[in-house]
């Protein structure tokens, strides 16, 4: 019962988080299910990725959408879908049905597996895994220089204009330097 | 009907999947369309967990949604990266001005 109930209110404040107009209204709905599905993580065992969901999904994503919101600015208004939503609501109702068709009596078959401690399983039988996530940091961490870089003013005119205008300005320069050094 | 844990779960899935991809598809703003991302990725988060709940290995369930989670918070960092550099560039989040660059 309280698994079902998480899961209905997970996808409703998703739905929310959709729904609404204003983007900073949107992030607390997201942070809202994912603290929801940290929830739902813990009631199915997996406590770690329950605490990593919950800080990094519930709180630093959360901080980045409020940083980006504010630097970027709320848009006025909603605007309209570019596609009727009737017919994105056909489009996923569809491939969902088909997918729930296959995927919702599947019987498991319970088997005795002795499974790695997860640290093992982590460092050593997924090593290359936690390769790639220092990566992807990196990455993360270029973009989000991305996001605090500050915007250059535009150029007036054409690059090649500005340029061409540098140069003769430079030469203009090292043509006065050297009349004033004639003239001493 | 009496439903299994696992088909909860399931049902969790797609209607995230479901919520997900209806966000991607009538969304404009760029921000939304990477609330809506997230979304779908918290959909695959949580199939990962549940299927290595009900096949008894948790630990390689949470080993590779760890590997998920790390991705998708670079994808959010980039993604508003984009966002906030086309809004001082174009002045709009609208998916629909970026379409200035067709030829």
């Amino acid at each position: 019962m309280p698994l079902s109930l998480l899961v209905i209110v997970t996808i409703l404040f998703s739905l929310q988080a959709i729904r609404v107009s204003r983007l900073m209204i949107a992030a607390l709905w997201l942070a809202g299910a994912s603290a929801l599905l940290s929830l739902t993580f813990y009631i199915l065992g997996a406590y770690m990725i329950a605490v990593i969901e919950l800080s990094v999904g519930a709180g630093l994503v959360t901080v980045l959408f409020v940083f980006a919101i504010t630097i970027a600015g709320e848009e006025a208004g909603d605007l309209s879908s570019l596609i009727p939503k009737p017919l994105a609501m056909a489009m996923v109702i569809l491939p969902l049905a088909i997918m729930g068709w296959y995927a919702l009596p599947l019987t498991v078959t319970h088997m005795p597996v002795t499974e790695a401690s997860l640290a093992n399983m982590l460092w050593q039988q997924r090593a290359l895994d936690v390769f790639v996530q220092v990566v992807l940091i990196f990455s993360g961490v270029l973009g989000l220089l991305g996001v605090l870089q500050e915007a250059k003013a535009p150029l007036k005119y054409p690059a090649v204009d500005e340029f061409a205008a540098k140069r003769e300005r430079e030469l203009q320069a090292l043509h006065q330097q050297s009349i004033e050094k004639e003239t001493i | 009907m009496n439903l299994t844990p696992f088909s909860i779960t399931l049902i969790g899935v797609l209607g995230l999947l479901g919520v997900g991809l209806y966000g991607l598809m009538v969304s404009r703003n760029l921000i939304k369309i990477v609330v809506a991302l997230q979304i779908m990725v918290k959909a695959a988060l949580l199939g990962l967990v549940a299927a290595g709940n009900v096949s008894q290995q948790i630990n390689l369930g949470q080993s590779l949604a760890i590997t998920v989670l790390v991705a998708d918070t670079v994808v959010v960092v980039v993604g508003m990266a984009l966002a906030v550099q086309i809004r001082r560039q174009l002045g709009s989040m609208d998916v629909k001005e970026l379409s200035s660059l067709r030829g």
